[in-house]
C-alpha cells in the first residue's frame, strides 16, 4: 500500500483522517437517532392501539394487592409509589444479608481451600465444584420446593432449644423489644463509635510519632461495647427478648421470616459464596512467599505474620473482585421472580405490569432502579479501590 | 493419632499415609478433620444408598408410589420431553442431527489436536445457525413445518444456548472495539449500551424483552417469544463478552500497534493481522467462562414460561400420574443438577486448560 512515510504526514492525509472521522461519527449518531424515531413512533402507535394509559400518574393510585412481607407500613389501599419502596427495600434486604452470609461462609471455604489438612482442601474443592456449576435457579428450587416446601406445618416445627423454629410458614426467630427507656443505650452506642474513632485516630497519630502505641483494639472495644453495656445495666436492661411461640395453629411474637426470603438467602449465599471463596484464595496465593518468609525471619510469631503482613496484603487483592461479586449478588436477586419473593422484578415486573399494563413505563422503572444501584454502588467501589490502591513508585 | 504419624519422615510413605498426615497434623486440624467426617458419613453413604442402592429403576409410576429412593423411572418416563419437547416424534432426527452438529463442533474447537480452530469456529459461528433453523422449523426443502411453541425441553437449551453463543461472540467484539475506537461518539455510545446491560439483570432484560420490544417494533409484527428471548441473551452476553475483549485488548502492547502503523499497515488491517489474533488467544478462557455462565442462564426462561430442560423437568412433576411425594422431585433434581453439572463442569475444565497453556506459552 502507502510505503512512503511522507504520505503519512501530509496535511492532505490528515485533512482525510479527520473527515473520515467526523463522517463515521456523525453517522453513527444519525444512526442512533433513527432507530430512536422508529421505536418511539412505532411504540406511540402501539400504545395508541391497544389503548393504554400513558405516563407515570399510575403511581399516585392505590395499587389493590398486598404484598406479605413489608419493612414499611403497606396494605392494599396503599399506592403503587409505596409498593415500589416496599419492593425495593425487600430486594435491598435480601441482598444485605445474603451479602454477609456468603462473605462468612466464601471466606471459610476459600481459606479450606488453601488448608494444609487435606480432608478440608477436598471438602472446601468440591463444595466449590459443585456449586458453581449448577444453574442457581436450580439450586432455589432445590431449596425452596425440596428443602423448605416439605417442612411440617407450625405444630410439629423444628425447633433449637425453643427459642428459634423452622416450619412451612418459614423461620421464627426471637426478637429484641425495646423498653421505655432503651433510647440511652442507643445513645450510649452512638457515643461509644465515636470515642472509638477518635480513640483509634488519636492512637494511630501517637504510634506514627513515637513508634509505639497501646493496643487499639481492646479500647476501641470497650468503648463499642462497653459504654452501651454500662448504660444497660444502669438503666436496669431496659429491653427483653421477645420469644416466637404457638398460638392456635401458628406462631406469635418474634421475627416471622418467609420461606421464600429464607430460599433465596440460602441459594444466593451459597452460591455467590463458591466465587467468594476462589476470589480468597487468589489472593492469599498472590502474596509471594519471600513476604512470609522474611516475616518470619524477622521473628514474627504466626498470628502476626497473618494478621500484619498476609491478611493487609491479600485484601487489596481480594477487595475489587469481592465488591463485583456482590454486585453480581445484587443481580441476581431478581431470581426471586422465580418463587414469588416479592422483590422488585416481581412486585413490578410480574403484579404492577399485569396490572396497568404500562409496560414501558413500568420497565423503565424497574430497570432505572437496578441501574442506579448497581452504578452507585460501582463507583463507590472504584472510588474505595483507588483510595486503598498500592502507592506507585 | 500424632503418635502413629509421627515417626515416617516428611515425604515418604504412600499417598494414602501422606493424606491421612496432613489430616492430624495439630490439635486443631484433627478436630477439623473428626467434624468434615462426621459431616461426610452423616450424608454421604445416605446419599449413595438413595440415590443408586434404594433407586427405582423399572417400572411405572407405580414402582416409587411413597417409597423410598430416586425414582429413576420418572426420568426413563419423560425422557422423551425432557430432551425433545413437544416435538413430533416422526421429526426427532431433525433435532439429532442439531444434536451431532452441535456436539462434532464443539469438540473440534476445543479438543488439542484440531488444527484451523479459528476457520472451524466461524463456519460454525456462520452456517451452523442457519443450518439449525432450517432443519428445525421445516417449511422448506420437503421438511414439514414444526411450530417453534413445540421446541421444549434439551433442545430448546441446546437452542437458545448456543444461538447466544453464536450472537454474543461477534456483537461482543464490535462492542469492545467500538469501546476502545479513538472516536468519541463511538466510544460513548458503546460505553453506554454495554454499561447499561451489564447494569441491568438479566431478568428485568427478558421482561423487557418480552413486554417492550413487541411495542418498539412496527404495528403487526409478530416476533415469537423465542426470538425475543434470544434477542435478550444476545444482547446481554454480548456485553459480558465485550469486557472479556477489551481486557484481551487491552493486554496487547503499545508496541505491536506501534509496530504495526509503522509497517504502514492501517487501522482496520492492524487489529485483524496483528492485535485480534493474539488478543483472542488472551481470551479464550475467558470466552469458554462466559459459555458456561450462558449454560446456566438458560435456565432463566422458566420464569418467561418456555420449557427448557429445567422447566421440562418442573412441568413432569407437576404431571398428575407423577404426584407421588419428595422422591420424584428430588430425583428430577438430582438428575438435572448432573447433567448442568457435567456440561459446566466439563467447559471450566477446558478454560483452565487453555489458561494454563497459555501461561505455559509466555
Amino acid at each position: 500500500m502507502r510505503s512512503a512515510a511522507p504520505a503519512l504526514l501530509s496535511p492532505d492525509h490528515w485533512t482525510r483522517r479527520r473527515f473520515s472521522a467526523v463522517a463515521i461519527q456523525a453517522s453513527a449518531l444519525v444512526l442512533v437517532a433513527a432507530l430512536v424515531w422508529f421505536g418511539a413512533t412505532n411504540a406511540v402507535a402501539n400504545i395508541e392501539r391497544l389503548g393504554v394509559a400513558t405516563g407515570f400518574d399510575f403511581l399516585w393510585r392505590p395499587a389493590g394487592f398486598a404484598i406479605e412481607q413489608h419493612l414499611i407500613p403497606y396494605d392494599e389501599s396503599s399506592t403503587y409509589a409505596t409498593a415500589f419502596v416496599v419492593a425495593v427495600l425487600n430486594t435491598i434486604v435480601l441482598a444485605l444479608v445474603s451479602l454477609v452470609l456468603a462473605t462468612i461462609i466464601g471466606f471459610a471455604v476459600g481459606l479450606g481451600r488453601r488448608s494444609r489438612n487435606a480432608l478440608a482442601h477436598g471438602v472446601a474443592t468440591s463444595y466449590v465444584e459443585t456449586i458453581r456449576n449448577v444453574p442457581l435457579l436450580l439450586q432455589l428450587f432445590f431449596w425452596y420446593f425440596a428443602m423448605l416446601r416439605p417442612l411440617p406445618a407450625p405444630r410439629q416445627s423444628l425447633s433449637l432449644f425453643h427459642v428459634v423454629f423452622l416450619n412451612s410458614r418459614g423461620l421464627m426467630l426471637p426478637r429484641l423489644v425495646a423498653d421505655p427507656g432503651f433510647d440511652l443505650v442507643l445513645w450510649a452506642l452512638a457515643a461509644g463509635l465515636s470515642l472509638a474513632a477518635l480513640a483509634a485516630r488519636l492512637l494511630a497519630r501517637r504510634r506514627a510519632l513515637t513508634g509505639s502505641a497501646l493496643r487499639t483494639w481492646p479500647i476501641v472495644l470497650a468503648c463499642v461495647l462497653g459504654l452501651p453495656l454500662a448504660a444497660a445495666a444502669v438503666t436496669g436492661f431496659p429491653m427483653h427478648w421477645e420469644v416466637p411461640h404457638l398460638r392456635g395453629f401458628n406462631f406469635d411474637g418474634g421475627i416471622a421470616v418467609l420461606p421464600e426470603f429464607v430460599a433465596m438467602t440460602l441459594a444466593l449465599s451459597l452460591y455467590s459464596a463458591s466465587y467468594i471463596a476462589e476470589i480468597v484464595r487468589a489472593g492469599l496465593d498472590a502474596v509471594s512467599r519471600g513476604q512470609i518468609e522474611a516475616a518470619r525471619a524477622l521473628g514474627l510469631k504466626p498470628g502476626a505474620v497473618n494478621g500484619k503482613i498476609l491478611i493487609p496484603q491479600a485484601l487489596r487483592i481480594i477487595v475489587p473482585p469481592l465488591g463485583n461479586e456482590y454486585l453480581r449478588l445484587f443481580r441476581n436477586t431478581t431470581l426471586a421472580a422465580a418463587i414469588a419473593y416479592s422483590d422488585l422484578t416481581q412486585v413490578f415486573g410480574g403484579t404492577v405490569l399485569n396490572q396497568t399494563a404500562q409496560a414501558l413505563e413500568v420497565m423503565v422503572i424497574v430497570a432505572g432502579t437496578y441501574l442506579v444501584i448497581n452504578l452507585a454502588v460501582s463507583s463507590l467501589l472504584n472510588w474505595y479501590n483507588r483510595h486503598i490502591a498500592w502507592e506507585q513508585r | 493419632m500424632t503418635a502413629l504419624a509421627a515417626p515416617l519422615a516428611p515425604g515418604l510413605g504412600s499417598r494414602a499415609t501422606r493424606f491421612l498426615r496432613t489430616c492430624v497434623s495439630s490439635p486443631g486440624s484433627i478436630a477439623l478433620s473428626l467434624a468434615l467426617l462426621l459431616a461426610l458419613g452423616y450424608t454421604l453413604p445416605d446419599l449413595v444408598d438413595w440415590a443408586f442402592l434404594a433407586g427405582h429403576w423399572r417400572g411405572g409410576p407405580a414402582a416409587c408410589d411413597h417409597t423410598y429412593g430416586a425414582c429413576w423411572t420418572f426420568v426413563a418416563a419423560r425422557w422423551s420431553q425432557l430432551v425433545y419437547g413437544a416435538y413430533p416424534p416422526a421429526q426427532w432426527w431433525r433435532v439429532d442431527i442439531v444434536f451431532a452438529l452441535v456436539l462434532a463442533g464443539g469438540a473440534a474447537l476445543l479438543s488439542r489436536r484440531v488444527l484451523y480452530k479459528g476457520l472451524i469456529g466461524l463456519l460454525l459461528m456462520a452456517v451452523a445457525p442457519p443450518v439449525a433453523a432450517v432443519l428445525l422449523l421445516g417449511g422448506v426443502l420437503g421438511l414439514q413445518p414444526v411450530s417453534v411453541t413445540a421446541w421444549g425441553g434439551l433442545m430448546l437449551t441446546v437452542v437458545l444456548g448456543g444461538a447466544a453463543l453464536a450472537g454474543a461472540l461477534p456483537v461482543g467484539l464490535v462492542l469492545a472495539l467500538c469501546r476502545r475506537s479513538s472516536l468519541p461518539v463511538i466510544r460513548y455510545l458503546a460505553t453506554g449500551l454495554i454499561e447499561f446491560l451489564r447494569g441491568v439483570p438479566l431478568i428485568p432484560l427478558l421482561f423487557i424483552a418480552m413486554n417492550v420490544l413487541p411495542l418498539l417494533l412496527p404495528p403487526g409484527t409478530d416476533l415469537s417469544p423465542l426470538m425475543r428471548i434470544v434477542v435478550a441473551f444476545i444482547l446481554f452476553n454480548g456485553a459480558a463478552m465485550a469486557e472479556v475483549f477489551r481486557g484481551g485488548l487491552q493486554a496487547i502492547p503499545k508496541g505491536q500497534y506501534e509496530a504495526a502503523h509503522s509497517l504502514g499497515l492501517g487501522h482496520a488491517k492492524t487489529m485483524a493481522l496483528v492485535v485480534l489474533p493474539q488478543a483472542v488467544a488472551i481470551v479464550t478462557p475467558g470466552l469458554v467462562n462466559v459459555a458456561v455462565a450462558i449454560v446456566k442462564e438458560t435456565t432463566v426462561i422458566y420464569i418467561i414460561g418456555l420449557f427448557d430442560f429445567l422447566t421440562e423437568i418442573q412441568a413432569g412433576l407437576q404431571a398428575p400420574n407423577w404426584l407421588l411425594g419428595d422422591q420424584v422431585r428430588d430425583t428430577g433434581y438430582f438428575f438435572a443438577a448432573l447433567v448442568y453439572w457435567a456440561v459446566c463442569f466439563g467447559l471450566s475444565r477446558v478454560s483452565a486448560r487453555l489458561e494454563l497453556q497459555r501461561e505455559r506459552r509466555l
